[in-house]
């Protein structure tokens, strides 16, 4: 069966069972492979996209329930201004080792930030600790979302 | 223009034309061009490309877990070449052995194994394009020098480009490393530089470099359909119901290769993975589970109470003095049991690869592999083909952790791709699969006993360690070496070991055998420190007080200098110092100390616990001072190696463990296999104590002292010992 997605913008046919999941459609349907695969049962917050605006969990989200909606994957997280700033503040505070859960991480920042522009400290634990860093980069994630949130907050001051 | 320059007797270097006008330098150096000389020359390569336009190539040997290497590796080349590391992109390299020499993910080897051979490379290139403007100015070289990305006459406003002068310098006399002069440590203008990940922009555009993200014109997705009882052996399988659910294009048995770790099982092929993997429950597989479905962690624990009840070992295998006469004759005798659990790897990047088994008969892999040299050659003797026959392309990997030093899935896809040649063939596992299908980290009993004099001094050592075996390989991570400490600083020492049968596969996890031993080690000795009186950094201390450093030693990757006493004192102060020692503090915290020596790097660490309502163990900082030789080379990456094992031995001590029930992994995913998450991670405070020896690596030294710091502190708070992993929390109750 054939459903029709909007994924970044465009809308794309993807003809596969309404039960594959967001995230197998994305990679395997439509070759889209930034959004990465860590347990498949939304565990680990590596498949994290947006849907309608909200950090979801792509492993978990079957295709019939993403028709018409609008999906944004890491491949454009760069053309929002949050997104981008917190791309910049990764690499300025090298962030990563592995960078395999960083996708996701970043989703989930952005999405945070989105809905609270100026989250304490215990505001982005809580906002963050569905997503699993296996090489724990914890303590860079969480000072690099708290600085672009202050920077932010400096922006529009 | 000549491809090759002529080579002399001693030349170990070549250089060659590059399209575009460029040079590309093959360095080649004997292992033996290293500091201390070994036995038998093995070849170290590295290429460096100057392109026309001053931008230089440099490529990366080593496959990049995480660890940071491929942006390490370029560092040090760029350092010695001059080069501006604004202008440097990294290429990583293919496997070959014959070209680049050993490329490994593991051990913490990478540096000190790289330290001078990449900086000579840099070095030997650096001094042609100085040959080169001297040729070209008519001046000796000797009067010359660089400035980033170009050479210069100091005096005059001389100077050209890397760039300008990389032809000419094609054709200069490729120097012997052994007589190039390194730069100074007070001239290094990159090594020291924090600079971020050469990958980093790439990753957090969410571009396709990982191995899983491989894509092929015409692939098929692979899922494989194994016993979770290690061992069992395949009677059969519904493949026609798996071929007839949706997306399927095959379904068929693939038998097993124990000598390259290939296991029996049913391969599902799909044009999604999901589908693949979804079609696996059609299978309805049986399996003969044989004598191992009865194994269990119980049953082993088991196994050790009665070893230890009976007296009965197989071997000792570390004796010194008279260990029974010490105890026979001690003021004070202390006795415990410890025990620590298997542990998962759980990269966070499932285990997958990629093949392709061309028509002629040759393969070709996209391999997410920590040995990728030792999977080529695995494949290859499977396909009966030379490992020339077998390319492998190195991919950035989604974390390695040891458990990507076993390439079983680089053979399983091979033996699926083969059925299907001209075919693309992704293989992924799910996580289930991950958590399943491990080479763990062995879990282990040891049953300790010290003696201790009228002045608190230790006069016995003894250890009956109930362990499993594994056969000899060339690294058996469920060993403990006979010179475990404090076994040098005693008199009287006795170390044996039960060994256990079992079909549970095992291998090295981050900190191979430091990351148990360390904890019941450190462990026992605070039990000591408290016995007496002491505190466990005074005790280190009063240990290894006047101990001289030992000669070098041959280590796996050559000669490596001996244990330092005065090292292990030097970071054991330090820490000391950064934590308050032996201050007050806050109520309802208290602080434990942990030294570790392991894979050349010396740490000592301190943490600061508490108990939340529920008795569960809280983390508030860790210090942790580290000397891991005279420079930090890349401060951003050596840290975040840091910060990382701090953590993943903090998850370790409290909630980490699989448990073998039925002869299988109880545990299969994150649900319950809980890795740390943001809200469990402590403030860190890292210091280095640079001492006067050769860099060495930092994937693993900091994680062991970490976790008996926490038990330590936890006994420091509740007078609670505890003496199992992970933690059990009803011992505070």
């Amino acid at each position: 069966m054939a459903f029709r997605v909007t994924v970044n913008g465009e809308t794309r046919e993807i003809d596969a069972p309404g039960d594959m999941p967001l995230l197998w459609a994305l990679r395997n349907e439509l070759g889209m492979v930034g959004t990465k695969f860590g347990c498949g049962i939304g565990m680990c917050g590596a498949c994290t996209v947006h849907i309608d605006g909200q950090a979801t969990r792509s492993c978990s989200m079957p295709l019939s329930a993403v028709a018409d909606k609008d999906v944004s994957t890491v491949e454009a997280l760069g053309e929002s201004p949050v997104g981008q700033a917190l791309q910049q503040a990764w690499l300025e505070d090298d962030v990563m080792q592995c960078g395999y859960c960083q996708a996701g991480q970043l989703m989930n920042a952005t999405a945070l930030l989105n809905n609270n522009p100026d989250p304490t400290d215990s505001e982005i634990d809580a906002a963050m600790q569905g997503n699993i860093c296996r090489c724990a980069c914890y303590k860079r994630i969480h000072a690099a979302i708290a600085r672009v949130a202050r920077d932010e907050e400096t922006a529009n001051a | 223009m000549p491809d090759t320059v002529q080579l002399s007797r001693r030349t170990l270097l070549k250089a060659s034309a590059v399209a575009g006008g460029g040079f590309a330098l093959a360095a080649t150096f004997p292992v033996a061009a290293r500091a201390n000389a070994v036995s038998g020359p093995q070849d170290l390569n590295a290429f460096i490309t100057i392109h026309p336009d001053n931008t230089v190539t440099i490529v990366g040997k080593n496959p990049e877990i995480g660890q940071g290497i491929k942006t390490m590796l370029p560092m040090l080349v760029a350092e010695e070449l001059d080069a501006d590391w604004d202008s440097v992109s990294v290429q990583q390299a293919d496997t070959n052995a014959a070209k680049y020499g050993p490329q490994l993910a593991g051990g913490s080897f990478a540096t000190p194994m790289n330290w001078i051979p990449m900086r000579q490379a840099g070095a030997a290139a650096r001094s042609m394009l100085i040959a080169a403007a001297a040729q070209r100015w008519g001046v000796d070289a000797a009067g010359l020098a660089t400035e980033p990305g170009r050479v210069v006459q100091p005096g005059t406003r001389r100077s050209a480009t890397f760039g300008e002068l990389a032809s000419d310098a094609a054709l200069m006399e490729v120097p012997d490393p052994a007589g190039l002069t390194l730069k100074d440590q007070a001239d290094f203008r990159i090594i020291g530089r924090a600079i971020g990940g050469v990958d980093s922009p790439k990753v957090v555009r969410g571009e396709p470099i990982f191995g899983v993200d491989t894509q092929l014109e015409g692939m098929v997705y692979a899922a494989f359909e194994r016993s979770p009882v290690f061992g069992a052996k395949l009677k059969s399988a519904n493949l026609d119901a798996a071929k007839s659910q949706p997306g399927v294009i095959d379904a068929f048995t693939v038998a097993a290769s124990p000598q390259v770790e290939l296991v029996e099982g049913v391969a599902v092929i799909a044009s999604n993975w999901w589908l693949a993997n979804k079609a696996r429950s059609a299978l309805e597989p049986q399996w003969d589970n044989g004598q191992w479905a009865s194994h269990s962690t119980a049953g082993y624990a088991e196994a050790a109470r009665n070893a230890w009840a009976t007296g009965n070992s197989d071997e000792v295998f570390s004796e010194k003095g008279d260990v029974d006469a010490a105890f026979a004759s001690a003021d004070k005798v202390l006795e415990a049991e410890y025990s620590y659990p298997f542990l998962a790897h759980v990269a966070m990047e499932p285990m997958n690869c990629t093949a392709l088994m061309h028509e002629d008969g040759t393969m070709e892999m996209w391999a997410p592999s920590q040995t990728p040299q030792g999977g080529q050659q695995a494949v290859a003797g499977y396909l009966g083909l030379e490992p020339s026959q077998v390319t492998v392309h190195i991919t950035r990997m989604g974390g390695g952790f040891g458990r990507r030093l076993n390439n079983d899935y680089m053979v399983q896809v091979a033996a699926i791709a083969k059925e299907m040649p001209g075919t693309p063939v992704q293989l992924i596992w799910s996580r289930e699969d991950d958590v399943r299908s491990d080479y763990y980290r062995p879990a282990g009993w040891h049953k300790l006993r010290a003696a201790l004099d009228a002045d608190g001094k230790i006069t016995g050592w003894a250890d009956h360690f109930v362990t499993f075996d594994l056969g000899d390989g060339p690294f058996n991570p469920a060993a403990m070496p006979a010179q475990e400490f404090p076994a040098k600083y005693v008199d009287n020492l006795k170390f044996e070991q039960t060994k256990l049968e079992t079909a549970v596969p095992m291998g090295a996890l981050r900190a191979p055998t430091s990351n148990a031993l360390a904890f019941v080690m450190q462990s026992f000795l605070d039990e000591v420190a408290h016995a007496t009186g002491k505190d466990l950094p005074a005790l280190m201390l009063e240990l290894t007080d006047g101990v001289a450093p030992e000669p070098p030693t041959q280590g796996f990757v050559g000669p490596q200098p001996g244990f330092s006493a005065p090292r292990l004192q030097a970071v054991t102060r330090k820490v000391m110092d950064m934590s308050n020692w032996g201050q007050p503090v806050a109520d309802g915290h208290a602080l434990g100390f942990g030294f570790y020596f392991s894979h050349m790097g010396y740490f000592a660490e301190v943490v600061e616990a508490s108990l939340d309502d529920r008795n569960n163990p809280l983390v508030h900082n860790v210090w942790a001072a580290g000397d891991v030789g005279s420079q930090i080379i890349n401060p951003f990456g050596a840290l975040n190696q840091v910060e990382g094992s701090i953590i993943d031995g903090i998850g370790q001590a409290i909630q980490l463990a699989v448990e073998i029930e039925g002869g299988a992994a109880k545990q299969s995913n994150f649900h319950n296999y809980p890795l740390p998450r943001m809200p469990m991670t402590p403030q860190i405070h890292v210091e280095w104590v640079l001492s006067d020896n050769a860099p060495t690596g930092l994937g693993e030294p900091a994680l062991p002292p970490v976790i008996p710091a926490l038990t330590n502190a936890l006994f420091a708070l509740t007078g609670k010992r505890v003496r199992s992993l992970p933690i059990d929390k009803s011992l505070f109750a």
